[in-house]
This record gives structure tokens, sequence and C-alpha cells, in this order.
């Protein structure tokens, strides 16, 4: 079938199944030019930015601009918003007004009313009755589920942040698919999956009773979210039940299946996927047709991003704590290679990271870099630029999960990478080795409050820790932490589907689709330095009365994470193997397979204050390095070593992706200008090449941070990259604005 | 990333001292690098910013095995970035049996090499050295015998020594200049070096180094009395103003700044 909107495109197995990589395999112009092409703002788009900056100050100044009260959010539930109607040329607003945020009660309503309390407002009563008397909630349905172990682990924090009072997130929905195809061809083929021959077997296999009734519901509710979308688009006067069929309805119906997945759903991690160079094809036709010229291809993409800039949530106190800055994960990958070896950099690639410049720089969309040693010369040095210029961009290695993933995933949140349209995963958040560690010392006993939390077993006794003693009992300890997580994960997420489902995200997936258990651990350097310390130095245990270790004397030098000692990070590299094998023997809800990260986003924080000291010298309350860092101050070989450490941490039992953090001051990156980008897309090329995963990069003096405490209002823009996202410096905690800048700067000796 | 071999050495090799190895420089030579800091220096500069490195017994041993280990792990990056190794210190060419042996291993394993130095070596060292060095960074203290002395308590004889070696072994060289303000931007010391240099066409640039002060606290810390405490970091005016000094003298040779 050749629909008419399809005109000038290369057909193939595309045109008669959903497959947006074949489209793109069939349609992309690569680019292999440099940035010369791009275009400046325009002057609608600089009045329009103008005024939401304008809403952004005041916003910054409240926390919360405005917030629904009564109408709890959904995909058609709000008539259309703008922003101002005569300069918006993407339009779709996630409530009525510009960052007014929306209440999603199916999630929790005990959330929502602390969070709006928090910030002065007040939750319908007849919103608290509905969820708490008659309609069930995720949050509800999880603890009528979790059994003792469970809420002793959740409240000592040996496993936090779990998505049990918020929305899992973490799902990417192919918004592009709406772009290509339209609901109508969308829900055909939705319907044709409901069939009972199609229903009974997953990859072959038959499936349970429960089961196919759960897809076929699941399936229903798809068909429907999809016919809200159809009408909340029809509210902003488009017709999406056919495809785009120019380049600014491409990016108006991938915004608006965007919007749909914000509109339903507060997840964690709401990212937007892969869309630059698929729209590109959109933008490259229309301008060999003559009807789009370059200023307006970049005035379409910067008005797309100002949308993407001002997502919000509603979130508590507590959950900015873990995740401060307001952060939405819009993450957009950009960039990378095909199966086939061409690269899939398009002038849209440059266009999306372009509004770093036309805009200024920004923590969102989470603008992430597929990297690849093949990549265009001049797009490497392009993002070296951008990246010394906004310390806005993050960097993942393509050659590496091209291998895993194929050429069309995407990554969810941070570093987690997923097939678009065909995985999702099951957010797992994370388990905090450190205190595992502790644990180990102490027979199961939580260090700080002395609670048996872990099964009982024997403790250490000894006065100077012992390595084999210390190493098998934290084993043991990770038995029953892997036997845990697996289990409490189950329950989260057979609750969310039940009381909390993503209807319009998941109708832009295929039917059968690859379900992961995300689980994460905090604090991998930590336990790394606190085994090396035990094994190359002496440790000596400080008991208190009640005879719990909650301190420690190192006695001589141990290796630190961070220096590519072989030594030690075989620790780490053990530790991550070992903890991913014992995820893997436990039944997993959905048959998903377990996956690993080694991420913190800025939770290292709090994971800190609330483990106690560890042998490696950490002091109690001391925030742990974010994702897989090394401990702040204890690399003393330099930037390169540092990253060859963390490279080494085998990606293959961390699929859920390795972060990695890297603050580097301008001058040590080089004497002029040239040098430093071209020394920069250098060591990005090495680090790939090595094996890292992920690295965020930031270019700038710790002056700069420093003056940004004192003088916020004077750099209301100035963005950091920390733990896999980014954040705008000035509305971190105090105490995270310290980390960071407590953090090591690369600097030349 | 084609054309490299990087191999491994395998005896132990000689042994001497080293102060520290550094990966990911970028400001010491081409490309991605890894510095190795020699121990111990006989001068002695008003504006050293490593004082602790002039002491050999503040370093470790070290063989050049052990060194060759390390500065093979990060072949990669010098792949990409055509870096490699600097030694520099300390001063290198104090110990220069261990500084031509590891330099020689670097050559053998395919590294690209920079030696860093004050030039302050014997003729003999020199070129016993310089053949194993890609690229000579020769820290140029002052042309002028008396700023020479009053600067690093030494004599200027063997630095110009050294340059003079480096060009009879055609080895590529970078002259780093560092600019205090008041001590070396005379106009008539800055003409006369220049002068100088234009007959050398191994010297393929000069680079103007403002003085900074970020080495101060490690004289603090190693009591010794810091006699720049009043001078300030020079202004980018009075930089370019050395620039346009040197260009001027040095018109008619081969020199770039």
């Amino acid at each position: 079938m050749i629909k008419g909107q399809w005109h000038g495109f290369n057909d193939g197995a595309w045109t008669e199944e959903v497959n947006v990589r074949d489209f793109i395999q069939r349609n992309i112009t690569p680019y292999e030019g440099d940035a010369a092409f791009l275009a400046d703002a325009t002057e609608r788009t600089d009045a329009l930015w103008a005024e939401v900056r304008v809403l952004l100050k005041e916003e910054a100044k409240v926390g919360v601009l405005d917030v629904e009260t009564k109408k709890p959010s959904g995909v058609n539930a709000y008539g259309p918003g703008y922003i101002n109607k005569n300069l918006e040329q993407i339009v779709g607003l996630q409530t009525d007004k510009p960052l007014k945020r929306g209440i999603m009660p199916k999630g929790g309503v005990r959330v929502i009313k602390n969070a709006l309390k928090a910030f002065g407002y007040e939750l319908d009563p007849a919103i608290v009755d509905i969820y708490t008397n008659h309609r069930k909630t995720h949050n509800d349905g999880v603890f009528d589920a979790y059994t003792d172990d469970m809420r002793a682990a959740r409240s000592s924090g040996i496993i936090t942040g779990l998505p049990d009072a918020y929305g899992r997130g973490r799902i990417i929905g192919d918004y592009r698919r709406l772009a290509l195809y339209g609901t109508a061809f969308l829900m055909e083929d939705k319907k044709s999956q409901l069939q009972h021959e199609n229903l009974m077997r997953l990859s072959g296999k038959l499936i349970g009773i429960r089961e196919e009734i759960q897809l076929r519901e699941e399936i229903n509710e798809q068909l429907r979210a999809l016919k809200q979308l159809e009408e909340m688009a029809a509210n902003y006067g488009c017709d999406v039940s056919q495809p785009a069929a120019n380049a600014k309805e491409a990016i108006q119906w991938t915004y608006f299946a965007f919007l749909a997945a914000a509109k339903q759903q507060d997840g964690a991690a709401t990212s937007l996927g892969r869309v630059a160079s698929f729209l590109d094809i959109f933008i490259e036709r229309d301008i060999k047709n003559g009807t789009l010229t370059e200023r307006e291809a970049q005035e379409l993409i910067d008005h797309f991003a100002i949308k993407l800039r001002i997502i919000r949530f509603l979130r508590t106190p507590e959950y900015n704590a873990l995740f401060s800055g307001d952060p939405t994960w819009v993450t957009e990958a950009i960039g990378g290679m095909s199966e086939s070896g061409k690269t899939l950099v398009t002038k849209n690639s440059f266009r999306m990271i372009h509004t770093l410049t036309t805009l200024g720089p920004a923590p969102e969309p989470n603008l992430t870099v597929l990297w690849s040693n093949n990549l265009p010369d001049s797009f490497k040095k392009y993002c070296a630029k951008m990246s010394i210029e906004t310390s806005s961009l993050q960097y993942e290695n393509d050659d590496l999960m091209r291998g895993h993933w194929g050429d069309d995933y995407a990554i969810a949140c941070c570093v987690s990478a997923m097939r678009i349209g065909k995985q999702m995963q099951f957010f797992g958040a994370r388990a905090n080795l450190a205190k595992a560690l502790t644990y180990a010392i102490n027979g199961g006993r939580d260090e700080k409050s002395g609670k048996q939390v872990a099964p009982e077993f024997a403790p250490v006794k000894s006065e100077y820790l012992e390595f084999d003693e210390v190493y098998r009992k934290l084993n043991q300890v990770m038995d029953w932490l892997a036997q845990l997580y697996i289990s409490t994960l189950n329950i989260i997420h057979y609750m969310h589907d039940k009381y909390n489902y993503e209807s319009l995200q998941m109708a832009l997936h295929d039917m059968e689709v690859l379900r992961t258990h995300a689980c994460g651990i905090a604090g991998l350097s930590v336990v790394v330095d606190s085994l090396s310390a035990i094994k190359y130095a002496k440790v000596k245990a400080i008991r208190n009365d009640d005879d719990l270790v909650v301190d420690y004397e190192i006695e001589g030098d141990y290796p630190a994470f961070g220096n590519n000692d072989e030594r030690v990070d075989r620790i780490a590299n053990d530790l991550v193997k070992l903890f991913m094998e014992k995820l893997k023997k436990h039944r997993a809800y959905r048959d998903a397979m377990p996956t690993l990260s080694v991420l913190t986003i800025t939770s290292n924080v709090v994971y800190g204050k609330a483990t106690g000291a560890t042998p490696d010298g950490r002091v109690a309350g001391q925030p742990f390095a974010p994702g897989a860092n090394p401990m702040h101050g204890r690399e003393s070989k330099g930037a390169i070593a540092s990253m060859s450490s963390v490279a080494k941490i085998p990606y293959e039992y961390a699929l859920d992706g390795i972060s990695y953090t890297f603050s580097v001051i301008p001058k040590a990156l080089g004497r002029t200008g040239d040098e430093r980008v071209t020394n920069l897309s250098n060591l990005l090329d090495g680090f790939f090449h090595d094996k890292g995963h992920h690295i965020n990069i930031n270019v700038f003096d710790k002056e700069t941070l420093l003056d940004a405490m004192e003088q916020p209002e004077k750099y209301p823009q100035l963005t950091v990259r920390v733990s896999g996202y980014a954040v705008n410096f000035v509305r971190l905690t105090r105490e995270q604005q310290l980390e960071v800048i407590h953090r090591t700067f690369h600097e030349s000796m | 990333m084609e054309g490299f071999n990087y191999s491994t050495p395998n005896s132990e090799g000689t042994e001497g001292f080293v102060h520290s190895v550094y990966t990911g420089g970028m400001v010491d030579g081409p490309g991605i690098r890894t510095v190795v800091f020699f121990a111990g220096c006989s001068l002695r500069c008003l504006y050293c910013h490593n004082p602790d490195t002039w002491s050999r017994t503040r370093g470790e041993r070290k063989t050049t095995a052990e060194i060759m280990k390390e500065v093979l792990k990060y072949t990669s990056f010098y792949k990409f970035s055509g870096g490699g190794i600097t030694v520099s210190g300390g001063e290198p060419t104090d110990q220069p049996e261990f500084l031509r042996e590891l330099l020689k291993e670097c050559k053998k394993s395919g590294v690209h090499t920079v030696l860093d130095t004050s030039g302050f070596s014997t003729e003999a060292d020199a070129e016993a050295v310089l053949p194993y060095v890609d690229l000579l960074l020769l820290d140029f203290k002052a042309y002028d015998p008396d700023l020479y002395h009053r600067i690093t308590r030494s004599k200027v004889e063997r630095p110009i020594l050294t340059l003079k070696t480096a060009q009879r072994l055609g080895i590529p060289t970078q002259i780093n200049y560092v600019l205090v303000p008041g001590l070396t931007d005379d106009a008539n010391d800055l003409t006369k070096m220049a002068e100088f240099f234009k007959v050398f066409n191994n010297i393929n640039k000069i680079e103007v180094l403002p003085f900074h002060k970020q080495g101060e606290h490690k004289w603090e810390g190693l009591n010794i009395p810091y006699k720049l405490t009043d001078t300030q970091p020079p202004t980018l005016a009075q930089l370019d103003e050395v620039k346009r000094c040197l260009t001027t003298a040095s018109r008619g040779g081969t020199l770039r700044l």
C-alpha cells in the first residue's frame, strides 16, 4: 500500500508493515560535511524563546509555576494550550498552559497530595476520594504485595529510588511511527494483533491463559490511546490519522506522539528516542522540492526543542533530592552508524545540536551522541566544539551497543539502550553496594540503625579485616540482595502494568517486546576501593558499644580505582560480573531479562548520606562518586588513567549502561581553540575504542561554578553534566553543587 | 589508526628516579600524551612551577620496563591523536643513561617521543639522547648570559650547545619561552635572542608561555622562599607585544610563533 504522503520516498518493507528502520535505511541522506550550512535563529524563534525564558525565570523562583489540582492528566484530558499561538510553529502543551504541571493519580494519590502540599497547593478532595476508595493505584498495589524483607530493605536504603511511588518511565514509544504511518495504519496493525492465533504464541511459544488475557486487554488499551491521540491532535487542528505530508507535519506528528506519552505518564525518564535523522528525510524532501529553506528547517527544530525544554512533571521534595534539578530525561540519541557501515549522521543531527547555539545551552532535551570511531570527522569536531562551549552533551559508544541492539536503538534516561519500539525496560533504580559491604562486615545488620536487615549471619569478629573473609560474606549478602531485588521488581512492575499501564507508549511498540529487568548498583568505586584497602593495606575495624563496626582506620596505602591499576580494577570487574550472575538466577515477571547499570544520577549524594563509614576511608555520610566514577581525589595519574579504569568495566555484564562523568578545565585540553576541539575529539575516539560505554563531558573552570553559587542570577543557563543527564547548575541543591565542585577537575601538571 | 604497531619490551631495563607519571597531557607536545616527570633538576629557576621535582630523593625508583608498561596502556589514545610520551621533570637530562634507555624503548615500541628539557646537559649527553627524540621542547630561559644566570643561577652555554647539537642531528625543535613581566620582557634581549634563533632551521616554533603562579603553593609547601610573589602573570597585551617583538626580529628566518 503506497500512500500519497509518501511521495518521493523509496518504498520497501516499511510500506507494508510498521518498520521505521527500513524506511530510514532506504531514504536517509548521510551528511559528511561541516557545520557551515547551519542557520541562525529566526526572529520568531528569538521572540518565542524570550517569552519562555520569562516563564522559566518565574518558575525558578517558586519551584512550580502552576499545577492542575482537579483534573487528572491524560492523552486528551485538556483542550489545546499555547505559549503564543502566533509564534509557535510546533504546537502542543502537556496541560492548558505552559509549565503548568498535570497530576497522574493512578501512580499513587498520596504522592500527589504531598507534592502539591510542598508547593502550597491542595488536591481536590474528589480526586482523593476516587483514588482512595474507588480506584486502586499502583502505589497501593505494590504495598499490598511487598514482604517485610522488602520493606526493611527499602527503608534502610540498601535498595532505594524504586519506582513504587512514581512512574517507572524508561519506556520509549516509537514516536516516529505516528509521523510515518498515522493512527489509521497503526490501529489496523494493532487490530490484526488481536486475532486469537496471534495472541496465543510469543516467539513461537504458547503463552499462559493469564498472559493472553493481559495482552488482549493491553492491546485494546493501546487502541483506545491511539484514538485519544487522534482527538488530542484534532484539538490543535491536525489530522494525525494519516501520515505526515511534509517536514513540518513530521516534526509536529512526532512531537504529538511524544506529548501524548507525557500527558499520560509521569515516568521518571520520558525519553524521545532517535528522531533527528528520521526527520531529516522529510526535511531533505521538502528542501529538494523547494518548499522549505534551511532557515525554516532550523526554526522548526528550534520550536520543537523549545517544547522539549518545557516538559514538566510534578515531583515530591524527596524525589527532587534523589534526582535534582527537575530532570525529565527527554533523551535524544544522535548520530551513530548503520550496520551496513554508512553513517546515520544527517544535517538534522547538526540542527538538533545547533539548538544549543540558537537557544543557548540547556539540560533538556538530553542530547546524546552515539559515537563511533567511524563517524564523519566533521561531525566529531562539531560535537567536541559544542561540548567545549556548552557542556551539554553526553556521548555513548555506538560501536559497542550496535552489536547488542542493532542500529535503530535509542537511549532511555541516561545510558539504557533499547531497540526502538521493540524493547522496554522494567526500571529498577539501584542497590547500594557500599551498604551491602557494611552488612557483610556486620552480619547483616545496618551500620547506621543497628537493625537486622539481611538474614542474620556471623559478623566479622577480628580487629583487622581479612580480605577472603569479607569477600566471602559480601558474596553471601549479594546472594540475598539479588534475590530480594528481583522479587521486589517483579511486584512493582506487575502492579505498574495492572494499575498504571503506559498504553500510549506501548501502542507505539510491536506486540512482542523484549523486556529487561533493569537493576543497578551505586557505590561501586567505594566498594572496590574498600576491598583494595583490605587487601593491600591494613584496615582496622572500629566497633561501637553495640559491637557494630561503625568506622575504620587504614594503615598504609592501597591502589585506588581510577588509576588504571590492574590490581584494583580487577576487583571492579569481578564485582560487576558477580552481581550480574546472581541477578540472572532469579525468575523475572514477564520473562524479563535482567540487566545491570552502574549509574547513580544525582542520587550518589543521598546514597552517601544514608551510608555509614566504609573501609576505603570514606567517612559516614560522604557522597559516593557518581555512576562508575572513581572516588574524587583518588585519581593520581591523570585523565586517561581514570577513564581507562572505567572503560574496563565489562559492558556485557552491565548492559543497562556504565556512566562516567568527566570534568576538565579548558586549558588542559590544549593551548588553542582548534587544539582543544581536536584533542577532545581524539580523546573520545580513544575512550570508546578502548570500550568505554558512556561519558559526560564538562569543560569549565571550578571558578565559574563557585561564582555561579554566589551569583546564580548571572548564570540562568549554565548547564553541567551530572551522571547521565544535564542540569541547570543553579537549580541543584547546595549539597549537590558542592559535590560537583569537589569532583576531580582534570588539569595538566 | 593504520600503520601503527606498538610492541612491548621484555627486559627490565635501566633504573632511574621518577617523580610521577601523568596521563592525558594535551599541552606537552602534539596530541594526547603520557607525561613522565623525572625527579631531580640542577637548575633553580625563579619561576619554576614544579619545585617538588627538584630533588631526586622525592622521586620513586622505577625501571624503564615499568614505565613502558604504563606508557603502552594508552596506545589507542596516541594513535587517534598523534600523541605519545613526553619526558619532563625535573630535568630529564640529569639522568642521561636512564633517559636514553627510556626513549630508545619508546622508539622500539613505536611511541612518539617528546623531550621537554632546559637543555642544560653536557654535549655528549645531548648527542646520546637526541637521536631518540621526535620533538625537542627546549625551555629556553634567556639568551642574555646575565639574565640566564639571574633566572637559573647557571650558565647559558649549555642550552646553546644543546640547540646546536639538535640542529646538527636534525631534531625538530620547539622553543618554549616563559614571559615573566619585568624579568624576561626586555625588548633588546628579545631581539637578540630572536636574531640568534634565526639561523636554526630545525626550530619550527617558538611558543611564548605566560608566567603563572599555580606553582607558588608548592614553594610554600617545600618551605623555599618564592621571589616572584609580587610579580603578576602577563596581560594579553604584554604577551602580544613580546610575540610581535620576536616576530619582527626573526623576520627572514623560518620561525613560527
